[in-house]
């Protein structure tokens, strides 16, 4: 987080001059707000916060902030921010991103990006289809997903972001909601906190393309079903009656009642530092498990920054800061009078 | 063969040569780059001008023996100013059968041919595809063969080392090498003092290849196998600082200045890719130099960090090379259009796709030039020499800052590889490089541009009251919000394009080297610049009004070269392509210019382009 000292901003000072041109109704439009909510408490000057998105519907995401942005090729946002952290670590970057941008033609460089921890705070918006070119199913498209691209279906097995980032190894994991503010502003807050790359995959509705994705887990009657909600060193508990949890069964996780001879203790604790209980919740799936929702992992490690900052401080204090006449003069060198 | 009777060094004489052209050619498991390197730095001690071509095979290391498997590498020495690797040997190395079928055709008649006859066993002569062993039949009768037992004498010398025979014949190339520097007159003690710098760590294997060269200089020195030694006197060379260099050295050296003189970090992202990879690793060592060497995933994300880092304000720049400028081009058309400085080297190779990675062509200069969506100009610089790359590579990151342009660098794997000696410039001498970066949020706006240049305004992230988005959408030709007005977007199509027109202004008027008028102009871009040269030095010494231009700006083309091509009957343009300078010209210039072009995957013999000069005289 911020070292720089405390500014006094508003969510004003965040929002652009630019028309913010999303479909009336995009989920969107509900990310917007809580990013501009929350940025005033993350005590970072606003030039010192740099959005970076490829292309695609939330993509264009910078334009609408009133800091540096750059609105770049579609999935290369990564690679892009990359060289941007790493050549310039005191910005606070934050990468939006959606489900074909980061996990379609950019999958590549986003598991290069959290695999060596750079500090972006990556959001990714999964809708499950291409919006921007009008409805073609995506890589986290439902396998059969009919769609304009695919008149019988789909045959393309759905990806799965969280279990992506774990084989990524990203440092931080979480998943929210694009219509539950309270959660991802808190969601937002710790990934901006975290010390290092921050992967947030954020369940938005597309109601052009793909309206309703999302519904079985937002719906206000049966989210508390289907919703697993995680708190750090709180057992896994959810429904409405707060009467079902998860229990470890071997090395599975299975979906319990509790009552008969089934109490809280016997079920599973979140831990969001414990790397092998995130690969559990990250492959729990409906219909046979409620979606974890919240910080899934998190853990600390050195990122690439860092490690390549104190590379060329290391190399300064060894050689002494470069000089060009040494430099020119390097290996065999003669004179002719 | 025999000994000295008296033990002393034979009474023997020295003829004196111009120039020697001599090859080393081995497995590549034989150290024959080594070899040649250290001839080299021998050659320039002596005070000849040099000029050197490796030649290596893609494979690693090919299965021992075969003819795919061959290394080699190629030196001209000369008491005269040397512009090439040289044409046709005059002596010719060969550690094993394949080196010797692959290399032959290349000797001159009468040529001394060095081999050792410990490698010509049933086995080898198979698998270099020999029927009868050609050191036994007439094949070879035409040249000076020298049958000199390297492995024997190499195990002789080396016997008290203790070493396993595997290790002893590591020191094979080192006793050859002794041999050479005997018959030519190099010192060898620079290279004992560099066998105590390299392998000092350890002195067994220090003393053994001490043991071999020495003992390669003693055979040479007392035994009659040679008659005589050869002397080629140190040349007239521009006083001054010197080092050997190859391009890619050069090329790394360039953007570090660069990077110096304008004050600011260098950032490179790249991808390994022959024969690219060597700036990346030498880049890799100048860390205290404030240099960030990023290897990415891929060639694209090498890019895309680059353009961040541009963006964040670094001196940026990528390296690769064909195929990986394809895979970049997206990225540079975005770095187009956000007009943010960034250098992307291309050092050509044989393609199309794989091709031959380790051969170089100048096939790609139409794809820098257009190679890429949309109306995207850029800059195009070319380096014609391998210490040349040191200053193309300097002014094209000069280009970059001073215009807001990403520049396109084109080097060869010649150049890449190729080494020459350099004169070390002065700093002082080099151009400065002013940035400045907008700090004022008076009257800004992000596509403000400045008159001159037409270059828009370099801000720096974490500049308070600048805060502006950037990105690949059309923008507005000032404020840089997002515009589709048609008229707009023409307006800032052609303001991309008057950018990088303006360039000319930066180009010196261009250098003809002969008559200013007359029969034949030999126009070239890039490494034929030596072979050129040679040809033209050869025809005007001829009596003929033959004149040479060499071109460094590709894009935009220097003001006066149309003027230039029309005080000339006639105009060649030699390429190692299929004739893609030939087709700009002809289109620009509507001039009818004629092609000389080698696809071979090989730099142009002198030869080859002064026999075309003579037809071309003649009709």
């Amino acid at each position: 987080m911020s070292t720089e000292a405390a500014v006094k901003l508003t969510r004003k000072d965040f929002v652009s001059d630019q028309d913010v041109r999303w479909c009336p109704g995009c989920g969107d439009y509900a990310i917007l707000a809580q990013v501009q909510k929350i940025f005033p408490e993350l005590g970072i000057p606003k030039e010192k916060a740099v959005f970076i998105s490829g292309i695609g519907c939330s993509s264009r995401f910078p334009y609408y902030m009133n800091t540096y942005g750059f609105h770049t090729i579609h999935g290369r946002a990564p690679a892009i921010a990359t060289g941007l952290k790493v050549s310039r670590p005191d910005l606070h970057i934050w990468l939006v991103t959606g489900d074909g941008d980061g996990l379609s033609i950019g999958g590549n460089h986003l598991i290069h990006a959290l695999r060596r921890n750079v500090e972006l705070k990556i959001m990714l918006f999964n809708n499950r289809i291409y919006g921007l070119t009008k409805g073609q199913y995506s890589p986290t498209s439902e396998l059969g997903k009919v769609a304009k691209s695919t008149p019988m279906g789909s045959a393309d097995h759905p990806l799965n972001p969280i279990a992506l980032a774990m084989g990524a190894e990203a440092t931080f994991i979480a998943r929210s909601i694009d219509t539950e503010a309270k959660h991802q502003q808190e969601t937002l807050r710790r990934a901006a906190a975290h010390k290092g790359g921050a992967f947030i995959e954020i369940l938005q509705n597309c109601n052009v393309y793909n309206d309703g994705a999302w519904e079985y887990l937002k719906a206000k009657d049966s989210k508390a079903d289907t919703q697993l909600l995680l708190e750090h060193g709180q057992p896994m508990v959810f429904g409405k009656n707060k009467d079902r949890g998860i229990r470890l069964n071997g090395l599975t996780p299975e979906v319990v009642t509790i009552g008969n001879g089934v109490s809280t203790s016997d079920l599973l604790v979140h831990d969001e530092h414990d790397q092998t209980l995130a690969y559990l919740l990250g492959r729990m799936t409906p219909p046979n498990f409620p979606t974890p929702v919240g910080i899934l992992f998190s853990t600390e490690r050195p990122t690439i920054e860092s490690l390549m900052n104190q590379q060329i401080q290391d190399a300064i204090e060894k050689s002494g800061p470069g000089n060009i006449e040494t430099l020119l003069r390097r290996g065999d060198v003669w004179s002719v009078e | 063969m025999a000994t000295n009777p008296a033990g002393g060094p034979l009474q023997k004489s020295t003829q004196e040569r111009e120039s020697v052209v001599i090859r080393f050619a081995g497995d590549s498991g034989d150290g024959m780059q080594l070899t040649g390197t250290r001839f080299t730095s021998e050659s320039v001690l002596a005070g000849n001008d040099v000029g050197t071509l490796p030649d290596f095979p893609a494979e690693i290391r090919a299965p021992t023996g075969t003819l795919y498997g061959v290394s080699a590498f190629q030196i001209n020495f000369s008491n005269k100013n040397v512009y090439t690797p040289g044409d046709d040997l005059d002596a010719l190395v060969c550690m094993n059968p394949a080196a010797l079928k692959t290399n032959i055709a290349d000797l001159k008649q009468n040529g001394i041919l060095i081999v050792d006859p410990a490698e010509f066993t049933s086995a080898n002569l198979r698998k270099a595809e020999y029927e009868n062993n050609p050191l036994e039949d007439s094949s070879l009768d035409k040249y000076q063969v020298y049958q000199v037992e390297v492995t024997k004498m190499t195990t002789l010398a080396l016997k008290d080392t203790g070493l396993p025979n595997r290790s002893v014949m590591r020191s094979r190339n080192f006793f050859a090498l002794g041999v050479v520097s005997w018959l030519f007159n190099r010192p060898i003690e620079p290279t004992l003092e560099w066998i105590q710098q390299r392998f000092g760590k350890t002195p067994v294997v220090a003393e053994a290849n001490t043991l071999a060269i020495k003992g390669g200089y003693h055979l040479g020195e007392n035994t009659d196998m040679f008659a005589s030694s050869y002397e080629i006197k140190p040349a007239e060379i521009d006083p001054g600082t010197y080092r050997n260099i190859t391009g890619n050295s050069a090329t790394a050296l360039g953007f570090v200045i660069a990077s110096q003189k304008a004050g600011l970090p260098l950032f490179l992202g790249s991808y390994p890719i022959t024969p690219a990879s060597d700036v990346l690793h030498e880049l890799a060592e100048y860390k205290n130099y404030n240099v960030y060497t990023f290897q990415a995933e891929d060639e694209i994300a090498g890019v895309g960090a680059a353009l961040g880092a541009a963006f964040g304000g670094a001196l940026a720049i990528t390296t690769t090379s064909g195929p990986g400028m394809n895979l970049k081009g997206e990225t540079m058309g975005l770095a187009a259009t956000v007009e943010l400085p960034m250098v992307i080297t291309n050092i050509q190779r044989a393609g199309p796709s794989t091709g031959m990675p380790t051969k170089p062509e100048q096939t790609d200069l139409l794809q820098a030039i257009y190679g890429r969506h949309g109306e995207s100009p850029l800059p195009v610089i070319a380096a014609s020499t391998p210490a040349d790359c040191f200053h193309a590579a300097f002014e094209a990151a000069r280009i970059a800052m001073k215009y807001m342009t990403p520049v396109i660098l084109l080097t060869d794997g010649f150049l890449a590889n190729a080494s020459e000696p350099w004169l070390l410039p002065s700093v002082d001498d080099l151009p400065s490089i002013p940035v400045e970066f907008r700090t004022d949020p008076q009257g800004f706006f992000p596509y403000l541009r400045d008159e001159e240049t037409l270059a828009r305004p370099w801000v720096k992230p974490g500049t308070p009251g600048l805060e502006h988005r950037i990105g690949g959408i059309e923008k507005d030709y000032l404020t840089g919000n997002i515009s589709y007005a048609p008229a707009n977007h023409e307006q800032m199509v052609r303001v991309r394009h008057q950018k990088v027109a303006k360039i000319t202004q930066e180009i010196p008027p261009t250098q003809v080297k002969g008559p200013e008028q007359g029969k034949l102009l030999v126009l070239g871009w890039g490494s034929t610049y030596g072979a050129i040269a040679a040809a033209v030095e050869a025809a005007q010494a001829q009596g003929h009004t033959v004149a040479q231009a060499h071109l460094r700006y590709l894009n935009p083309l220097p003001a006066d070269l149309g003027e230039i091509l029309g005080r000339y009957e006639k105009v060649l343009v030699p390429e190692m392509n299929m004739g893609q300078l030939l087709k700009l010209i002809r289109a620009e210039y509507l001039v009818d210019a004629v092609g000389l072009n080698k696809i071979q995957g090989r730099p142009f013999k002198v030869s080859e382009v002064a026999t075309r000069i003579a037809r071309m005289l003649e009709d």
